[in-house]
């Protein structure tokens, strides 16, 4: 494996269609096209941020990236030459502790007949990391490094709480010596106190064991906290890619646009310049033509219907998908 | 570890509380079922006329088989007309028990409004809902106080046509109205939360609408009444960014329209700090700070609320590390006598072992119960 490549995952075009299914013979009837032509790089060490409404596929990149669901097309290669789908399944149970997934509801992810160390210990024990008389000490050492105390170990998950629970996922993910770690939105269901002793957490472990993260959620304030790149989805489509620091402060998309400026700030004196979204996000089964988002579009033209907008590259590494920023589209700019 | 966990009782205890549970819980129960309660049983006065609600040292217990949890333990606070109040605080801080109890939808029997007042201002008279008989209650519930809940999935009946569930409101509240025209009202409130094709709405299935629409119908049945407040317990907490932001608008624009109060439950701070005048925060069933909006968010007193402020991350204010208060919500069954946030409070000095902290006015309208002002309001008070 070449040691250090330095994308630890490379995304080219991943597609993921599920197929509806409908009559007596469940024949196929359409596609859901909850992923497409979805493409981007994750540095080593580095934290993503995929941001979106619900329902526009995020969550599906995670699964796909980790081959939770098989995708449909494209290319997710790990470290550099590590191509999931072409693994035996032997070759697919070696590599599976380098990749993790730390999921949304911390009171779902947990067995609840298991006690917490045999939930962190389990998967270490299966893959051999650790000599089995090793076992216990090094359970004990990552416990701690998550925040959860010796004597919990015998316990069963029903006996914490959201927060602490959640800890024990990420000790369950961290166990593996990971490289790579897709966060599905970890603090979406903890309170805003403990939402931040989460993402301190997740914060530390990075430093200490050199992780990357995919950190999904629709948290905007949470992912500017965490990331160091972001990617704005929109019903399946990557619309718009950049550094934190440059979508923020110049964000080039009109979904982000909106999107940033919907968040609401904890400020009573700041007058917030809204622009506010008409409708609610289309079906992914019956997408609109053309660029998706044309029918909640301020900007919309005639040409937006019709084509679908290509990936622009503005420099620096900012990727956008819209037609105002393509010479070549046709977009009208003065025409109201 | 050989320490006994302190939350273990055995079972002979917890028969016994039952036991006892069941003796307060009947008594209150009973008084409550009562038919033919006259008028002036519950009738009260409001200590100030500008205010719909006033709530006043309003205890709320559960009397539950573990002991009792004081969900709100003498909480005042009072709602203005055509101003919203928000209450924030964490889960399980006794903000929505509060809006339960005005509503008298409490789980009961456990759920018990043990003493203090809620008065209720209906322009010409006033009631006070803690004495209220269950009957009573029917005609205010719905009609002069109405509530958004949190999840419109689940405050929808699926198997019901969104017209019927509109239709049902106005009819109970208005048995003299015709079919034609409740359904006329009906519509006309499904317009007025900005819902084109109203009347093909009517007859839709809740399923049928997206969670936005659906939080829309759920306001609609709110504001079908005219209602003198309107509770929305985390009304937006279910729904994305931008479905938030025209929900949000909604609210705001409609307040206008029909000149009622909002009390704006929520634990996201930013959504308080757009929508509302005065700002409750709330931590294990006690108000720590009130006041304006602008008071409390631009100068918190308790380290409760500056804790809450700095531990959620804030678009284009950039920070190295969040903070995060330290330990967690104390056990509600057995609180302690002492300030309930001493133990995680990193800014204690030496009265907080004392007694729990008196309400301390900063201004006429910021209150906060902490003993570190106790100071400033002596000099307050000679000045």
């Amino acid at each position: 494996m070449s040691e250090m490549s330095p994308n630890v995952v490379e995304v080219r075009n991943l597609c993921k269609y599920f197929p509806i299914k409908a009559g007596l013979f469940s024949h196929v009837v359409g596609h859901v096209h909850a992923v497409e032509n979805v493409s981007f790089n994750i540095k080593r060490g580095t934290t993503m941020g995929l941001v979106g409404e619900s329902g526009c596929g995020k969550t599906t990149v995670g699964k796909t990236l980790l081959n939770l669901t098989p995708k449909t097309s494209g290319e997710v290669i790990f470290n550099g030459n590590v191509h999931l789908d072409q693994l035996s399944a032997r070759e697919l149970r070696d590599f599976r502790p380098k990749i993790q997934i730390i999921f949304q509801d911390p009171y779902a992810s947990l067995s609840p007949r298991l006690p917490v160390g045999e939930i962190i210990g389990e998967a270490v024990r299966e893959h051999h990391l650790v000599p089995d008389n090793e076992l216990d000490a090094y359970i004990s050492r990552i416990m701690k490094s998550c925040g959860l105390f010796d004597y919990q170990k015998t316990r069963y998950p029903h006996e914490f709480s959201g927060g602490q629970r959640q800890r024990i996922c990420i000790a369950r993910a961290i166990a593996l010596n990971p490289d790579f770690i897709v966060c599905d939105e970890p603090v979406s269901a903890l309170d805003v106190s403990i939402q931040a002793q989460i993402i301190n957490l997740l914060e530390d472990l990075q430093k200490e064991f050199n992780l990357t993260y995919l950190f999904i959620s629709h948290d905007l304030s949470v992912v500017q906290h965490i990331s160091d790149t972001v990617g704005v989805m929109y019903l399946g489509n990557m619309v718009e890619y950049a550094d934190k620091t440059e979508i923020f402060a110049n964000p080039l998309h009109p979904y982000t646009r909106a999107l940033f400026s919907a968040i609401p700030i904890p400020d009573p004196t700041v007058k917030m310049n809204r622009i506010i979204l008409e409708g609610s996000i289309p079906s992914p089964a019956n997408p609109p033509s053309g660029c998706k988002f044309h029918t909640r579009c301020r900007e919309c033209r005639g040409v937006c219907s019709q084509a679908a907008p290509k990936v622009m590259d503005m420099g620096n590494g900012h990727t956008v998908a819209c037609h105002m920023y393509d010479p070549e589209s046709g977009y009208d700019k003065e025409k109201a | 570890m050989a320490k006994k966990d302190s939350n273990f009782i055995s079972a002979r205890e917890s028969r016994k509380i039952s036991k006892e549970n069941m003796k307060i819980t009947r008594q209150l129960d009973k008084k409550l079922s009562r038919k033919h309660v006259p008028e002036s049983e519950y009738l009260t006065k409001m200590h100030d006329e500008g205010n719909v609600v006033e709530f006043d040292d309003l205890h709320t217990y559960f009397f539950t088989d573990v002991g009792t949890v004081k969900a709100v333990d003498g909480v005042s606070f009072n709602i203005p007309v055509g101003k919203t109040v928000g209450v924030v605080g964490e889960s399980g801080c006794g903000k929505s028990v509060t809006s339960l109890s005005l509503m008298q939808l409490l789980q009961r029997p456990q759920g018990q409004i043990v003493s203090g007042e809620l008065r209720l201002n209906l322009g010409d008279k006033a009631y006070d809902i803690t004495k209220m008989p269950i009957r009573a209650m029917e005609k205010i519930r719905g009609n002069v106080v109405s509530m958004i809940f949190q999840e419109p999935m689940t405050s929808l009946n699926p198997v019901f046509r969104i017209g019927f569930q509109l239709d049902e409101i106005i009819k109970l509240h208005n048995p003299e109205l015709s079919d034609e025209e409740v359904k006329n009202r009906s519509v006309d409130a499904i317009k007025m939360v900005g819902i084109p094709d109203a009347e093909g709405i009517y007859n839709r299935y809740p399923h049928e609408l997206s969670g936005g629409m659906r939080q829309r119908i759920v306001i609609a049945m709110a504001l079908v009444c005219n209602p003198r407040l309107i509770i929305a317990d985390e009304p937006t907490t279910a729904l994305d960014v931008t479905i938030q932001a025209q929900i949000l608008e909604l609210l705001r624009k409609l307040k206008g329209e029909i000149n009622a109060s909002i009390m704006l439950i929520t634990h996201d701070l930013g959504v308080i700090a757009e929508m509302a005048d005065y700002v409750v925060v709330m931590y294990a069933g006690r108000i720590v700070e009130k006041g304006l909006a602008k008071e409390v968010f631009l100068d918190p007193r308790h380290p409760y609320t500056i804790g809450l402020m700095e531990s959620k991350p804030v678009i284009n204010k950039t920070v190295d590390r969040l903070y995060s208060i330290p330990g967690s919500v104390p056990n509600p069954v057995n609180m302690p006598d002492y300030c309930y946030f001493r133990d995680r409070c990193e800014k204690c000095v030496g009265r907080c072992d004392g007694k729990y902290p008196p309400e301390i006015h900063v201004s006429d309208t910021h209150i906060v119960s902490c003993w570190r002002y106790f100071d400033d309001q002596n000099r307050g008070g000679k000045e």
